[in-house]
């Protein structure tokens, strides 16, 4: 098959079994759009901003596991798309971005529109490449996708000089089957003298606590930690990326830890003895204070990147690699053993943790004449919990209530921006779920600042008719900033204060969706409802909530597990155990 | 601690960039780094010093393990192993010192290497510390210019860094 470059990029993606690409066009992807043009098989998503078609796509691969592509034109279209592609890095996102380069014979001449994309997004992608010749093109774009999708998840960008795409040069295509890297080999399988060692820590432990994060999500491995969790008897807890991979609903499970974690969650962090960690990388908002971090522990790292493990917290037994074929192997051997961690100290464990428990941290102050967030995340679990559904959310305290309200018990089902929090993440995250499932329902929870990063896109929504709900729980404030300032700032709430609102309900008719306000407690289930139930239709709910409501528990930065800040909702009888 | 780090990586554009951007953005320290095209010609080697402690050198040979272009590497500094600095010095030397000079450069087994009626340039090789006590002999005024090419590093006995375990 003879094709030109711009062909072979078309080409490839087929070959990859590419079903959609979110970009913009421009000058230097120009050969490549014209190749789009002349085919039906990969479907093009015309964003309002590169920004929203990184987001886009990372919102499909979240849904997935497949990586999300991107094509964006040189210069001001790779910038535009960066905050998109740190956000998938810093969350372990496989990407596909394909920029758009000037052409090869005046690179570096400040050429029209052209910047050094390989050098702006060197530090926030797992890797990079500028095709030089058209003869690299198709096994490039391999080496992205294998790349991206294997080990350690991330971004891949395959910067294409115009040149490359010439439509005049046409070369013989073909596209490699396999792909070997001599400088880039994953491992997948976990030492088995290192899981014996980690299975006979986990049957001494007294008070052990299973942590799991976005690792878990990423490796599909849900079915194996389910079991172990069974087998063991573990108290679990997971972080905001791994939320759904163990069932949010099922006892054993102690919420969420870390700066917004609950009290039960955060005490065993502090007097477990056996900590065994699975796919989560020591974050500082679920660390604390690294001094203060399980003083106690013995700790068991299983992650598939050997440069997450002792990064910040030294462990006693590290197991490097895949999640899934480590925890197979660590069920298998504990069958085989025939071993049991001992029940009595077990027991005695779960009695502790009851007694943190029964405080109902997350217990607030209920509200019939305002809608409290915490009230809008709940009903909103009571209205969708039967149906396959996915919530995409901005940052804020929106995504902290979501995240400690809404009990997710599948995994990929909660989607949102953990590492780098980037505001403007939620809409078009949501648009691309919706392409992935689109017989699933998809709402994004927002707030009034975030929506406006990325409003642009109900645009987007409009034309490729993505009925997915959107729910702003509007404060009035940049709640999150402002709750800082409350907390540390003697309430000078310097510029959190969001002015000049638009009329959200007017500005989401005007591109033909449903608006809708709510602003009493008694209507909102009803309103859900009736929101859901217009199953082809984009609705736009402007929830006004109580504007000044804090998020609690919380750990101040640089503070230990025990230190939690409780609601002031707690009465002061109800000791802390 | 003083760790000199030797790094076999893709001879590709960027590759450097990729190495020296790392640090920079870590926060590691690079004391020296050299880098040349091996007897491969796909592959480059890099001799790299740096400091710091236990912890952070682990997540230094961590985080350059994990460039899709490092092939390997290996930390010198845990087995036993030569460095080997290249020096060239261009000192002023005229009338008596310009014997003094000589004499100096023999002791430390250096070469002049290029020679004017005023000055000599002297070329000489050795570990760090070596390169360091000929430059205090030398008398600070007399000298104009100095160039180092940092350490380069290979571990002794039989051992090799190559692809091929
Ligand atoms: C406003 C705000 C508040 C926040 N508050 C909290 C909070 O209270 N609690 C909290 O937990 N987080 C919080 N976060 C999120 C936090 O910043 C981090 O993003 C998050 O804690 C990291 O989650 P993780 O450890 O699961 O790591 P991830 O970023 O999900 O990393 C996954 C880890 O798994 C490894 N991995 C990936 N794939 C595999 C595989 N197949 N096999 C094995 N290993 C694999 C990776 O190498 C990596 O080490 C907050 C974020 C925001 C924006
Ligand atoms: C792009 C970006 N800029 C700034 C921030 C810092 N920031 C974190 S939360 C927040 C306020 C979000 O306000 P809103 O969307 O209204 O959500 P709320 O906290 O009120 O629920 C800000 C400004 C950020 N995370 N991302
Ligand atoms: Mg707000």
């Amino acid at each position: 098959m003879e094709l030109s470059g711009a062909e072979i990029v078309v080409q490839a993606l087929k070959d990859e079994g590419v079903e959609y690409v979110w970009g913009y066009p421009g000058g230097a992807v120009l050969h490549i759009y014209d190749a789009l043009f002349q085919q039906n098989e990969v479907r093009h998503i015309l964003v309002r901003h590169e920004q929203a078609a990184a987001h886009a796509a990372d919102g499909y691969a979240r849904a997935t596991g497949k990586p999300g592509v991107v094509l964006v034109t040189s210069g001001p279209g790779a910038t535009n798309a960066v905050t998109g592609i740190a956000t998938a890095f810093m969350d372990s996102i496989p990407l596909v971005v394909l920029t758009g380069q000037v052409p090869t014979p005046v690179i570096g001449s400040d050429a029209f529109q052209e910047v050094d994309t390989v050098g702006i997004t060197r530090p926030c992608v797992k890797h990079n490449f500028l095709v030089k010749r058209v003869d690299d093109l198709a096994e490039t774009i391999r080496k992205a996708f294998y790349i991206a999708a294997s080990g350690r998840p991330g971004p891949v960008v395959v910067d294409i000089p115009k040149d490359v795409t010439d439509p005049n040069i046409r070369i013989s295509y073909e596209y490699p089957q396999e792909i070997g890297m001599r400088s880039y080999n994953p491992v997948e399988r976990g030492h088995p003298g290192q899981i014996r060692k980690a299975v006979d820590l986990m049957m001494s432990a007294k008070r052990p606590v299973i942590y799991t994060g976005g690792g878990v999500v990423l490796a599909d491995a849900s079915e194996e930690l389910c079991q172990l969790v069974k087998k063991t008897g573990f108290p679990i807890t997971q972080t905001l990326m791994g939320l759904g991979a163990f069932p949010a609903t099922d006892p054993q499970f102690l919420g969420m830890l870390g700066m917004h974690g609950t009290y039960e969650a955060n005490m065993a962090m502090h007097e477990t003895d056996v900590l065994i960690a699975i796919g989560a990388r020591f974050d500082d908002r679920v660390t604390g204070k690294v001094a203060h971090f399980c003083p106690h522990a013995k700790i068991i790292h299983i992650d598939v990147d050997p440069a997450s493990i002792s990064k910040t917290v030294r462990v006693d037994v590290p197991i490097v690699g895949q999640v899934r074929s480590v925890l197979a192997d660590m069920l298998h051997l504990i069958d085989e053993l025939e071993c049991e961690p001992g029940r009595d100290a077990l027991a005695q464990w779960w009695e502790r943790i009851e007694a943190w428990r029964a405080v109902e941290c997350l217990s607030y102050d209920a509200s019939d004449k305002v809608i409290k967030p915490q009230f809008a995340v709940e009903a909103l679990y009571k209205v969708t919990r039967d149906d396959e559904f996915y919530l995409t959310s901005d940052v804020g305290q929106h995504q902290m209530f979501a995240a400690q309200f809404y009990p997710f018990d599948q995994p990929r089902r909660w989607i949102n921006s953990g590492g780098l929090g980037t505001m403007g993440f939620g809409l078009p995250a949501a648009m691309g779920v919706k392409q992935a499932c689109p017989e699933a329902e998809v709402a994004c929870i927002t707030g009034e600042a975030s929506i406006q990063m990325c409003i642009q896109e109900l645009a987007t929504c409009k034309q490729y008719d993505l009925p997915i709900k959107i729910l702003l729980l509007n404060n009035g404030y940049m709640g999150m900033v402002r709750q800082w300032q409350e907390f540390f700032y003697d309430g000078r709430y310097s510029h959190s204060y969001v002015d000049a609102l638009p009329d959200f309900c007017k500005l989401a008719e005007s591109y033909d969706h449903v608006g809708m306000r709510i602003d009493d407690p008694a209507d909102l289930e009803a309103a859900y409802r009736e929101a859901f139930g217009m199953k082809d239709r984009l609705v736009f709910m402007d929830i006004v909530i109580d504007p000044e409501e804090n998020v609690y528990p919380m750990i101040e930065a640089g503070k230990g597990h025990h230190e939690m800040h409780m609601s002031p909702h707690l009465s002061s009888e109800r000791e802390l155990a | 601690m003083q760790h000199i780090i030797s790094i076999l990586i893709e001879n590709e554009a960027g590759a450097l960039s990729r190495v020296s951007g790392l640090f920079s953005a870590r926060g590691y320290n690079i004391e020296s780094l050299t880098v040349a095209p091996t007897e491969d010609t796909t592959l480059s080697r890099m001799t790299l010093v740096t400091r710091g402690d236990e912890n952070v050198i682990e997540q230094i040979t961590k985080q350059l393990n994990k460039l899709i272009d490092v092939v390997k590497l290996v930390d010198l500094s845990e087995g036993p192993h030569i460095e080997r600095e290249l020096m060239m010095i261009k000192v002023r030397a005229e009338g008596t010192m310009r014997e003094e000079l000589k004499r100096l450069a023999d002791i430390f087994r250096g070469n002049i290497i290029d020679a004017t009626g005023n000055s000599y340039t002297i070329e000489m090789t050795g570990d760090g510390a070596k390169l360091d006590a000929f430059i205090q002999v030398v008398d600070d005024e007399l000298i104009i210019e100095t160039v180092r090419s940092g350490p380069l590093g290979i571990a002794r006995g039989g051992k090799r860094l190559t692809l091929h375990v």
